[in-house]
């Protein structure tokens, strides 16, 4: 049965419709890339995938997965620059949607951030600053926080836009490495070769609003493209 | 007393500077002396009640409109402060019995020694409401770090971001009608700020940052405490000043580690 299944979505921002009827579905331990230019839309998706936005019409059906169970690695942004904390407490900080009103992290959830920053390979950062670490090593920060929001489904947004060769490939091998453990991943992308690489199926998002939004297997997505 | 309201009005700042929200707070403190004044011309019994309400709601108010309307937040801001101020003013020149109106005014905006002279009750409640400010924050210090850093995720994760942005601005207004005893309305948000951006400038962590700033302030309010009695100076601009100092120090030493 398919994990997350989005209906008829349309949406935009005011009069500025980006999608149309935009109708997908992602399996458990799928690996669905999303591309597509600057400004089609793939942000705007996520955040309505993640229910930060609302969908001017249309719905996204969650199946067997709770709405807070999405991890989430946003695109990076300036606000976070001059941000005083350390890595540690930014990764931890993903436990927090299961911590309901209880003010205070658990032992499960201290090992839990453990673990994940053993898995990002992050563990001796842990009392660094986050905005002093390398735009590769913020990554895996946030990537590790978004591990101990979710078990089962990630949400990427441009994970590797404005690294370098080494750091991007670390990057992939782990996402990979996270799917290979049965992990469902959504990852937006730029670098479209690359993406294609390990995932399994492809959604082409387009600016211009005439030309069909392409869903399907990564094997159709080569065929169809050549 | 004045030491523990220097612990409240310290614990937000950084919050407050990191959200680039330090305009609320400079607007709730004008909002809080408009409604001091109407408090004080009514001649109120329960003074620092009503201005508490007030604040509160009319933080409630900001936060609204800084997200929904049209009118963009800091304009929003700049318009319910300034003509809270105006209209206190007025109302306070219109009705005051007082005959020292020009010191009544000054008092209010600059704070005066009347810490000193509160009313038994005044007390209670202040130190209450501290009290009521610093377990709040400690309770929900997890949440307000996770929502500050990254609004977005903690939503996504299921964090009640709203909620929380909601109890940020009624911290932040209860801190406000507290230290206006201390330091009058005009040098609130130095009083929340200062400590907060020098301790920025030397530690690297939330909960680092957090700690330094409550003990520099308590230092800071303690010193001017003093010097303003030894000296004769006004305490709030002494406490002020103490702050000033401590952020230049902080400053040249930021740029020695770094
Ligand atoms: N908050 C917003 N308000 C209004 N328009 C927006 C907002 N965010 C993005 N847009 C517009 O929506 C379009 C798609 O943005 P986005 O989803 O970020 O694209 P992508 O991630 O594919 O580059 C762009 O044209 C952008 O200008
Ligand atoms: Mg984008």
């Amino acid at each position: 049965m398919s994990q997350i299944v989005c209906e008829n979505l349309s949406f935009g921002y005011g009069s500025n419709l980006l999608a149309e009827n935009l109708n997908f579905s992602v399996n458990a331990g799928d690996y669905l890339c999303v591309i597509g230019e600057n400004g089609s839309g793939k942000s705007t998706l996520i955040k309505i995938l993640l229910g930060l936005k609302a969908p001017d019409s249309g719905r996204i059906i969650l199946n067997g997965i709770a709405k807070n169970e999405l991890g989430y690695l946003p695109q990076q942004t300036e606000m976070q620059k001059d941000f005083p904390a350390s890595v540690y407490e930014v990764v931890i900080s993903g436990c927090q949607g299961r911590c309901g009103l209880r003010p205070f992290y658990n032992r499960n959830e201290k090992n839990l951030a453990r673990e994940a920053m053993n898995k990002m390979n992050i563990q001796n950062l842990a009392g660094k600053c986050y905005r002093e670490l390398s735009g590769g090593q913020q990554q895996r920060v946030l990537l590790a926080r978004a591990f101990c929001a979710s078990r089962k489904a990630i949400i990427l947004d441009e994970p590797v836009a404005g690294l370098d060769y080494e750091s991007s490939h670390e990057m992939y091998r782990i996402i990979h490495d996270m799917n290979h453990n049965g992990m469902t991943i959504i990852m937006i992308s730029h670098d479209t070769e690359e993406a294609l690489r390990h995932s399994t199926h492809v959604l082409r998002m387009t600016r211009n609003m005439n030309e069909k939004i392409f869903f399907g297997s990564k094997e159709e997505f080569l065929n169809h493209d050549c | 007393m004045g030491v523990i309201i220097a612990v409240c009005s310290s614990l937000l700042g950084g919050t407050l500077v990191l959200r680039r929200f330090s305009f609320i707070g400079d607007g709730l403190s004008h909002v809080a002396f408009g409604a001091m004044s109407v408090a004080a011309v009514m001649n109120l019994t329960g003074n620092m009640t009503f201005v508490l309400i007030i604040t509160i709601i009319c933080a409630v108010l900001l936060l609204r409109t800084g997200k929904n309307s049209g009118i963009k937040g800091d304009a929003a801001v700049a318009m319910i402060s300034v003509s809270s101020l105006a209209f206190g003013y007025m109302i306070m020149n219109i009705f005051s019995a007082s005959s020292n109106l020009s010191g009544d005014v000054c008092s209010t905006l600059f704070g005066s020694t009347s810490i000193l002279t509160l009313t038994v009750n005044e007390v209670y409640l202040s130190v209450g409401l501290s009290l009521a400010v610093v377990i709040t924050f400690v309770f929900f210090y997890n949440k307000i770090f996770a929502v500050t850093f990254d609004e977005d995720f903690a939503r996504a994760s299921g964090v009640n971001a709203g909620a929380c942005n909601l109890l940020v601005a009624v911290i932040t207004a209860a801190v406000i009608v507290l230290s206006m005893n201390l330091v009058g309305s005009l040098l609130i948000s130095a009083l929340i700020i200062f400590p907060a951006l020098s301790a920025m400038r030397v530690f690297r962590s939330f909960l680092s940052v957090t700690l330094c700033s409550v003990i520099l302030s308590v230092i800071c309010a303690a010193t001017g405490i003093i010097i303003s009695v030894l000296a004769g100076t006004p305490v709030g601009s002494t406490i002020v000043t103490a702050d000033a100092a401590a952020f230049i120090i902080f400053y040249i030493g930021g740029k020695f580690i770094s």
